[in-house]
């Protein structure tokens, strides 16, 4: 099992156990982390399990997809260098101790 | 305490229950599913499901997420009438009274009067799937009757899974009720190039074990026939229930049907499209969570904004991406960008905007047509490097 910790807007941390194979957003949704929608399921047709991956992590969660640049442009929260989709990272045994920060929703 | 009977427990069903909490409603939440087992996503079980996808992955969230929300669930359950006067509902003679109800009955499979029909399949609900995935193996003889969104998604993975694949489609060429000409020729072109047999024009005539006869009189030998002719809503509960019918169930631009208390979404239900004004029904995941999401806000916070969302639709089909923003009428015409992009025009207004691969083109085009400013032709102009890409 892999260690992920999603850290909220407001700093609250919540730790859980990752099956490798599964995505983070699916990780996300298995653990009921708040800010994770995912509505179209991992498709890759909305932008709503969008997250921050500190730097030191970026590497080992492998590059972009295709088109995850352009969903991210539409995401309805602030979209930085860091942001990702999380349902276009998959999880690896790299990823043992990986923090994922959420956005604070737009007002 | 207030309470919201939701009857369906699908995508659409599935997102008014969490909406519901997400926008502060702290009643009671009660959904009514017909399937066995947890509320899951439809869209992976012609896609990555059959590949080796899990159940696990199909749900749209864990137990815990329903005990944490207050949102009871009553899962392998039948509605069996919506008692309007005494505003309840029954279901398997236990009266429930709700103060709003939801319909979100969403659709079931098309059965066309074609003879030996129990020799087909269908693929619609995790149980079908299943049957299916368990089937696929060892090199079959599949065939497809319907070259549309689902009969196509499934021939693209029965083919990647090295199955041999006929798709046998009665209109002159494939999905021609969500995509233009050109889109639907660059398909076939596609599923041909895949090893898949399209046949174009020549509707099944009749089903046995072995296969099915085309109306030309060709047989089509098969060891799985799928039947995958479209879906009809599920509206008799509301026609029952004496609630107005056309199509889907009728509802307004806020989603409430005839009876203020019951809004209907999804699948089963005819809204008007805010774009025309026409009555409209549409089967994708797209119209569920964005109706359920405004029937939330009504009815957790009095919002009284009128439905506005932009449809969208994708289908992913061996390695492409189709991806559609906006809504085309079946005499739009189509215009072929060099970067492959088709245009559907009503006029001169862009009414969808088609894609294959290009997330950025169909996000500007979903993002252009949020923003209620006419989309124009140039806002498409490529130029000579984006085409190279």
């Amino acid at each position: 099992m892999v260690s992920i910790t999603f850290i909220q807007p407001d700093g609250a941390a919540q730790t859980v156990q990752a099956t490798v194979g599964d995505s983070v957003m699916q990780t996300a949704l298995n653990n009921n982390i708040e800010g994770i929608f995912a509505e179209c399921g991992g498709a890759m047709m909305c932008a709503t399990c969008h997250c921050y991956i500190d730097d030191e992590w970026a590497e080992k969660t492998g590059d972009k997809s295709d088109g995850e640049d352009d969903m991210l442009d539409c995401a309805e929260t602030e979209v930085t260098d860091a942001s990702r989709l999380t349902c276009q990272i998959k999880v690896t045994d790299a990823l043992d101790g990986m923090v994922v920060r959420l956005p604070s929703e737009l007002a | 305490m207030e309470r919201v009977v939701i009857i369906g427990a699908g995508q659409g069903g599935f997102q008014a229950a969490a909406s519901l909490r997400q926008e502060g409603f702290d009643g009671e939440i009660l959904m009514i599913g017909d399937e066995q087992g947890r509320p899951y996503q439809r869209p992976p079980l012609s896609k990555a499901y059959l590949k080796g996808g899990t159940v696990q992955a199909l749900s749209l969230r864990p137990d815990s997420f329903f005990e944490t929300h207050k949102i009871e669930l009553r899962m392998g359950c039948w509605v069996r009438a919506i008692d309007r006067a005494n505003a309840r509902v029954e279901i398997d003679g236990e009266q429930i009274a709700y103060d709003h109800l939801i319909i979100a009955t969403g659709a079931r499979n098309l059965r066309p009067q074609i003879a030996g029909l129990e020799h087909s399949v269908g693929l619609r609900t995790l149980h079908e799937a299943s049957a299916i995935k368990a089937f696929l193996v060892n090199g079959v003889r599949v065939g497809v009757i319907g070259g549309g969104f689902i009969g196509l998604e499934f021939a693209a993975v029965a083919r990647e899974l090295g199955h041999s694949v006929t798709v046998a489609e009665a209109a002159p060429r494939l999905m021609a009720r969500a995509v233009s000409e050109p889109m639907s020729a660059r398909f076939a072109e596609k599923h041909r190039q895949l090893g898949t047999e399209i046949i174009l024009g020549d509707g099944v005539a009749e089903i046995d074990a072995g296969g099915f006869t085309l109306a030309s009189g060709r047989y089509v030998d098969t060891d799985l026939a799928l039947l995958a002719v479209g879906v009809v809503p599920n509206v008799e509960l509301a026609k029952l229930a004496g609630l107005q019918v056309d199509n889907g169930i009728v509802v307004d631009e806020m989603l409430v049907t005839s009876d203020p208390a019951i809004s209907a979404l999804g699948d089963c239900a005819a809204f008007p499209d805010p774009v025309t004004g026409r009555s409209i029904r549409l089967e994708s995941v797209q119209a569920a969570t964005d109706h359920a999401r405004l029937i939330a806000k009504r009815i957790a916070k009095g919002a009284d904004a009128p439905y506005r969302a932009v449809p969208w639709f994708w289908s992913d089909q061996a390695d492409w991406k189709l991806q559609i923003a906006g809504l085309a009428g079946p005499t739009d015409t189509a215009e072929e960008l060099a970067d492959g992009t088709v245009l559907r025009f009503c006029g001169s207004r862009i009414t969808a905007v088609e894609t294959i691969n290009n997330a950025k083109v169909h996000m500007t085009a979903r993002k252009g047509m949020a923003s209620g400013v006419p989309l124009t032709r140039q806002k498409f102009d490529v130029t000579p490097a984006e085409v190279l890409v």
